[in-house]
């Protein structure tokens, strides 16, 4: 599983309800279900993955994560993950808003956009940064936000929403192994995970 | 029962099966309708395959669309060319496995493959019922599959599935019968007609009635309704296709010829292929049974019938786990009717997964061979059958 599924498996109770926005093939839910007895529920776009999850034998239903989210009662999960995604999100003040409705907390992880190999080409070669874990040309790229730690810092209190607890990654290249970065972590860290709640 | 084994892509088949038939609904007892007439006796043409368990917690209710029949897989004999409709679905390790799974089919109520229907005597004439046949329901074949199942001795089912008009009877078992049910996969299915689902029904229907034998459903004695039938048969292929399909399929290829005849032969592949369905379709279906099961499907409205309109209030007691599946290229029972229907069932909470499967063959994609159906199937029903084993939820 990937690193930051670790860390985010982690962070989750046993025995809760989960919903996993874009989940990909099931391998966070699927490790939440053995491992953790997680009531689970994901939505991803591409069919081949939700047939790979309802083989597995999760609960998976294929569709778009901003209009799917919006169908669950309030307060149906304990968590609402968004895993390396918000960077494609259109709407990204919608979106978090919505599932902190449908959730009672949610996690989100994206690539960190001032680690300082980005920084580095930008400023050195003088073209868009391309990295492993922004692995795309400006013409062909799905990440249409590119997005820093402190970026989100600043807004949750834009949007009006509580980070919970924060963790700085640096992962290998094939994000399956890593470490925790508290050290300049806005600088050395490739991915930035966040557990957040609804304002008080 | 697997003395005949027919190897294919997709496992071992069930062998030879033997259809059987439950009697129930002795007047003074007859079963009531939804349209207020009653109904009785009542015979159901069903077939079973696999074992029952001990704890009865494996049963899989398999419900068939408009023309198919309680034989959803195996063979009748030893020489039988052709295994039952969903033969590549049910069978040994396939995705409903009898392997293990106790698997049930039964013919609807209205049919005519053995379940009583207008082509059944009527008692109180000793003739064939003919338009005398009470209109039936979707709730009603519900009912009557009900009685089967306590028949059997089965208190609670694994699954409930069936495709189409098979996938409206799999929505009203969740909600008529919801402690019963502990999942459920309607496929290529939905809540209800689409206009466009009725005018196609309609026209059908309207070639039956205008075929001079047809004598206003009272034809048993005599001639038969063949032509009328075989166009209806025509009309619903059409529809059960997609434009996709019929180019790959047929194109304008000529059928046997290099020319085109100047006449009214069937010159076209796709001419000769509707003619070749709709006679063979005559054969084996009863044209009264047609009408009343078309007629059955365009009444079904489940937010009507379980609440004042709204969909979302109406699945509220349902208590199943579904897995709901279309297909691309179905333009009779489109994506967005499923759609419709897992948005109700999210709003109620429920647990619903679904999958879009990228199929060329129209609304008939649920009956052909599908990897990707098979494997949703598959995982699905493992995951029911295990987590009613570790909940120790057993009847």
């Amino acid at each position: 599983m990937r690193f930051d599924l670790q860390i985010i498996a982690s962070w989750i109770e046993p025995e809760s309800k989960v919903l996993d926005l874009g989940c990909g093939g099931g391998d966070l839910l699927y490790f939440l279900r053995e491992n953790k007895g997680v009531d689970g529920r994901g939505i991803e776009q591409v069919e081949s993955k939700v047939v790979q999850c309802i083989e597995r034998g999760l609960s998976v239903l294929q569709g778009d994560i901003n209009e799917e989210v919006v169908d669950y009662p309030d307060g149906t999960f304990d968590y609402v993950i968004l895993s390396q995604t918000l960077q494609q999100v259109y709407e990204p003040a919608d979106l978090i808003q919505s599932f902190l409705k449908i959730g009672r907390k949610g996690i989100v992880s994206f690539p960190n956009f001032s680690h300082w190999r980005i920084r580095l080409q930008l400023f050195a070669t003088g073209y868009a940064p391309v990295s492993e874990q922004l692995p795309y040309d400006w013409h062909n790229t799905p990440n249409i936000r590119l997005i820093t730690l402190k970026d989100f810092r600043k807004f949750s209190r834009d949007v009006g929403f509580h980070i919970l607890k924060e963790a700085a990654i640096n992962t290998d290249s094939k994000n399956k192994e890593g470490a925790i970065v508290t050290f300049l972590p806005n600088l050395r860290a490739t991915y930035g995970i966040f557990l957040i709640g609804r304002n008080l | 029962m697997s003395e005949y084994i027919e190897h294919d892509k997709n496992g071992l088949s069930v062998g030879v099966v033997e259809k059987k038939t439950f009697h129930f609904a002795e007047p003074p007892g007859e079963m009531r309708l939804e349209s207020g007439a009653s109904l009785g006796p009542v015979t159901i043409a069903y077939e079973t395959y696999g074992t029952l368990d001990p704890d009865r917690n494996n049963a899989v209710l398999v419900l068939h669309a408009l023309t198919g029949d309680s034989h959803a897989a195996g063979y009748y004999s030893e020489e039988d060319p052709k295994p039952g409709w969903w033969d590549i679905m049910v069978g040994p390790e396939k995705g409903v496995d009898t392997n293990k799974y106790f698997v049930i089919c039964s013919n609807i109520l209205g049919g005519c493959m053995g379940s009583t229907g207008p082509s059944s005597i009527n008692p109180k004439t000793g003739r064939p019922y003919g338009l005398d046949f009470p209109l039936v329901t979707m709730g009603d074949m519900v009912n009557a599959q009900k009685a089967l199942i306590d028949h059997l001795g089965i208190k609670r089912l694994l699954c409930v599935t069936g495709g189409s008009i098979g996938g409206m009877q799999v929505l009203e078992w969740c909600l008529r019968f919801p402690e019963m049910v502990i999942s459920a996969v309607p496929l290529a299915s939905t809540m209800r007609h689409s206009a466009l689902a009725i005018a196609f029904n309609e026209v059908a229907r309207q070639a039956i009635m205008a075929d001079p034998n047809w004598n206003n459903g009272d034809y048993y004695s005599g001639l038969k309704p063949d032509m009328g039938l075989a166009v209806a048969r025509m009309i619903g292929h059409i529809t059960y296709l997609s434009d996709e399909s019929m180019r790959h399929k047929f194109g304008r290829h000529l059928q046997g010829k290099k020319e085109f005849s100047f006449n009214f032969d069937a010159d076209f592949q796709v001419e000769s292929y509707l003619r070749y369905q709709g006679t063979k379709f005559v054969e084996r279906f009863d044209a009264n049974s047609f009408l009343y099961i078309t007629k059955a499907s365009d009444y079904y409205d489940l937010a009507i019938q379980h609440d004042s309109g709204s969909a979302v209030k109406a699945l509220s007691t349902a208590q199943a786990r579904f897995l709901v599946a279309s297909f691309t290229s179905d333009w009779l029972y489109p994506t967005y009717q499923s759609k419709a229907m897992v948005q109700a069932m999210k709003k109620n909470g429920l647990d619903v997964s679904f999958c879009e499967i990228e199929a060329e063959w129209g609304h008939d994609a649920f009956l052909l061979p599908n990897d990707r159906l098979n494997g949703l199937v598959k995982g699905f029903l493992q995951r029911m059958y295990r987590e009613i084993r570790k909940k120790g939820d057993v009847s």
